[in-house]
């Protein structure tokens, strides 16, 4: 039954891609949305065999062997275990609705069917990605991804500034690759496996002999680099903002919910490895995520662009994910990553909204006054932002709670760091839905509504799951989401013992930001911040430290190769080479007269010269 | 008796040759290689070939040869040949070549070992060469009948077209044309 | 066998080496043809004689297919220069060169 929840998007991308113009409108959305429904049920069934079952350990299906050299043998394997099965309907789930959503958003575009392909077989390659059996597998999926990720930010590929974020991506995304492809050979050399159930039997129970073996902690910091590239952390987060440039259902699935998620399911995959590796996860996870959070969060207080807000808080939220990776917590990060999903996509799906009725206008400086002419989408965004911000009783509330006290236990400095950016995120957010929806309409000409029910529909979804989706890990209910995942991340009993004070403390910072954010902004103000406001307007200044450092010099490099190198000496070699090429021929076409007469005399010629060596010899 | 059948038909054979290769006219070249084809058959039934005697008797000279006449007849082809050859080494280049291959040959020849085996009795006879043709060669048998097929196939489809006008008549100024 | 083999091969060899030189020095397509017909049976005098000295029919049987290709060879090539005379009027293969380079 596994390899058919890849196997049904895949189909559905390649209906759409090979047949999409001729199925119409309504066929092309039909294909494309019951795939994944398709795969959405697939999933939730083989979940339910999962947690009926007694037995949870991973059940692997083998398809064939792929690559056999020697002892070098990797097999097309898909797994299915608890941490698979989470992510498939995370995955599936959101993508139903936001392929659902999508109908509605690009009813208009002209390249319907290509939109909806590339959806499918991003969904399809993440798919590969979270049920792979092995690294390379899992690998597959994340190139592949990738590459969905490219093609959708750069879908409107007209517009430079699309083609440009496609591209920023792309690029920034194969330095951590690159780390990513030396780490899974360091595994190899270091285990001789790339197996995941190897991997964990190797180093079971704390790594064994292997515990702290530096190669093993090399094999985690490059594979970490690698989920830096892919989950948007510091250093190689650039990419996301820029990445709003694509449809905004896209960012909502693609750069919001599933894909940057993948850093933090790698490192879930690999937590044997990594919970081997000694300091790593506690000295470089923690320390990246906690100062990415807070990073992020800072940004997102100066953006104008609605969707560039979601953006840094999307790259501050998966810092809290590592953050609580880091502090052992795993089941914490993987309950924060289902929550995530779901408010992130619907705050994406509201400034779709948004941005539907206003023919594109996403800049807070633009909007305002969208409270009474589109209350739905309010309603929408103010489920979002507040479990954003995490006030209880919304789902955000309930899983920022738990990495809130793993980091508690993990180290001081890096809680008051996750209780800082938890202040900031209540602000951003408030700042944003004050800006949006409150005051007076901006432009008096527009006339602003919720969007058509396909629309409407999966963020009425969205926003349910937004504001019960906590229940699913909640202490009280008795944490059903980590006992779940429990065969992959061990049993982390100080969860049950959150004190009363700490919970009410977290929730007094967040309704402190929320107070705060009410307030700077209620007249639609903007606080003068003064040199702090431009430096986080200038991202800290990493952008430009990139463009110094990086960008700069690879375009001389590159202006340097173009106009010597190549111009002079790779043109005129291969230049050279044809010239010589028509010169031969010119020489050599004067032998073929076309005469029968003297081709029967080179016959002959050959026969005799032939005759003497077989005599002679 | 049979030295005496073997020079009268080789010498014939070779007379023949030189006729084919040196007439003037196409119908004296088709007359030579009927005299070459006539002296093969004698030679073949001295070598206990009767079958084939006569196989090349009714194919090449009844068939083959008649086609070259009929074609001789149809196309007034009777070039002579006189004006000098465009391609003035030819004669240079093939009367050498000629020479070394028919050398090399004949040093092959004289490379083998003499002698010869007994002949089963029949060997050569119409049953013999039948019973070999419909049981070993049997595939090949037909192959060939298929060859043939396609053969007339082509000669109908070639014959009945009409010429192409695509292709315009060389004009070959000076040059004296049949 | 009274005469000796040799004789029949040298005879087969000085038949083929003057249908060679016939294909090499003559133009009319006709006599080509029949050179090459010359050729053919100088071959096959040889493949009888050498079935005669190893007494194995498998010689002979070649010769039959020889002939059976050597028919399909005529006609086909027959047909082909009537069409030429026909659209170029003329048999001389010199004259006869579109594909040269």
């Amino acid at each position: 039954m596994v390899p058919w929840i890849v196997a049904l998007p895949l189909a559905g991308a390649l209906v759409n891609g090979l047949l999409g113009g001729r199925l119409g409108r309504r066929g092309t959305s039909l294909v494309a949305c019951l795939a994944i429904l398709g795969a959405f049920l697939l999933s939730a069934a083989a979940t339910q065999g999962l947690v009926t079952s007694s037995e949870r350990a991973a059940h692997v299906v083998r398809l064939f062997e792929w690559i056999g050299v020697a002892n070098f043998r990797i097999s097309a394997a898909f797994q299915w275990d608890p941490l698979s099965a989470l992510l498939a309907l995370v995955v599936t789930g959101v993508g139903f609705l936001i392929h659902v959503y999508s109908v509605g958003y690009m009813a208009d575009d002209p390249d319907y069917s290509r939109y909806f392909t590339y959806l499918n077989l991003f969904v399809a390659s993440m798919l590969v990605l979270v049920l792979g059996a092995n690294l390379l597998v899992l690998f597959v999926g994340w190139e592949l991804v990738g590459l969905c990720s490219y093609l959708l930010i750069g879908f409107w590929f007209e517009r430079p500034a699309a083609a440009a974020a496609g591209r920023k991506a792309f690029v920034v995304n194969r330095i951590g690759d690159a780390a990513f492809v030396v780490g899974i050979l360091s595994v190899w050399g270091l285990l001789g496996t790339l197996e995941f159930r190897e991997i964990s039997r190797l180093l079971g129970e704390g790594g064994g002999a292997l515990r702290g073996h530096p190669g093993l902690v090399a094999a985690a910091l490059l594979l970490f680099a690698g989920a830096t590239g892919k989950s948007a952390q510091l250093p190689l987060y650039v990419w996301l903002p820029d990445a709003m440039e694509g449809p905004t259902p896209v960012s909502a699935l693609i750069h919001a919910a599933t894909m940057v998620t993948a850093g933090v399911f790698l490192v879930g995959r690999l937590w044997p490895l990594f919970e081997a590796a000694g300091p790593v996860l506690g000295a470089v996870v923690a320390p990246v995520g906690a100062a990415t959070a807070l990073f992020a969060a800072s940004v997102a207080v100066v953006q104008y662009d609605l969707k560039r807000v979601m953006a840094y808080s999307t790259i501050s939220q998966l810092g809290y994910m590592f953050l609580a990776l880091g502090a052992g917590a795993g089941g914490a990060a993987f309950f924060h990553l289902t929550t995530h999903a779901f408010f992130k996509a619907l705050l994406f799906l509201a400034a779709g909204s948004v941005m539907h009725a206003l023919h594109g206008q996403i800049d807070l400086r633009h909007l305002g006054g969208l409270r009474r002419s589109m209350p739905l989408t309010f309603l929408g965004f103010v489920v979002g932002a507040l479990s954003l911000s995490g006030i209880p009783p919304l789902s955000g509330f309930w899983s920022k709670e738990e990495i809130l006290h793993a980091a508690r236990v993990h180290a001081a400095a890096v809680w008051a760091v996750a209780l800082a950016t938890s202040f900031v995120t209540a602000y951003y957010a408030t700042r944003a839905a004050v800006l949006a929806f409150w005051g007076e309409p901006a432009d008096h000409h527009a006339h602003p509504h919720d969007p058509p029910p396909a629309m409407a529909w999966p963020m009425a979804a969205l926003a349910v799951l937004s504001a019960f989706g906590g229940f699913l890990g909640a202490q009280w209910a008795g944490a059903p989401l980590q006992a779940f995942l429990e065969p992959v991340f061990g049993d982390h009993g100080e969860a049950s013992s959150v004190a009363g004070a700490e919970v009410a403390g977290a929730v007094a910072v967040a309704l402190a930001g929320v107070v705060a954010g009410w307030w700077a902004h209620r007249a639609r103000r903007e606080p003068d911040l003064g040199p702090l406001g431009r430096a986080l307007a200038a991202q800290w200044g990493v952008e430009a430290l990139y463009d110094r450092a990086v960008v700069r010099p690879a375009k001389a490099l590159s202006h340097l190769l173009a106009q010597r190198v190549d111009a002079r000496v790779v043109d005129r070699a291969a230049s050279g080479l044809a010239d010589l090429v028509v010169q031969a021929a010119a020489a050599v076409r004067t032998w073929q007269t076309g005469n029968v007469r003297q081709y029967a005399a080179g016959v002959l010629a050959g026969a005799v010269v032939l005759f003497v060596y077989w005599v002679l010899r | 008796m049979e030295v005496l059948l073997f020079a009268v038909s080789a010498a014939l054979s070779v007379a023949g040759g030189v006729g084919v290769v040196a007439a003037r006219q196409p119908v004296h070249s088709a007359l030579s290689l009927l005299l070459v084809l006539g002296s093969l058959a004698v030679l073949y039934l001295t070598l206990a070939a009767e079958f084939l005697a006569v196989l090349q008797v009714i194919v090449y000279a009844g068939a083959i040869v008649v086609l070259f006449l009929f074609v001789i007849m149809l196309l007034h082809a009777r070039t002579p040949e006189s004006r000098p050859s465009p391609l003035g080494g030819q004669w240079s280049l093939a009367v050498p070549l000629g020479a070394a291959l028919w050398a090399g040959l004949s040093y092959a020849v004289l490379q083998l070992p003499a002698g010869s085996r007994e002949l089963p009795p029949e060997f050569g006879s119409t049953e013999a060469v039948g019973r070999e043709l419909f049981s070993r060669f049997l595939l090949p048998f037909e192959v060939a009948s298929l060859l043939l097929l396609v053969g007339i196939v082509a000669a109908v489809v070639l014959g009945s077209s009409p010429a192409p006008s695509s292709v315009p008549p060389r004009s070959a100024s000076g040059r004296e044309e049949a | 066998m009274t005469v000796p083999a040799a004789a029949y091969l040298l005879l087969s060899a000085a038949l083929f080496t003057l249908g060679t030189v016939g294909v090499l020095v003559r133009r009319t397509a006709l006599i080509l043809f029949m050179s090459i017909e010359l050729m053919l049976n100088a071959v096959n005098l040889a493949f009888v004689t050498l079935a005669r000295v190893h007494a194995n029919l498998d010689g002979q049987l070649a010769v039959f297919f020889v002939l059976v290709v050597a028919a399909v060879e005529v006609v086909v090539g027959l047909s082909i220069l009537v069409h030429i005379f026909r659209s170029r009027d003329t048999v001389d293969v010199d004259e006869v060169d579109l594909l040269r380079g």
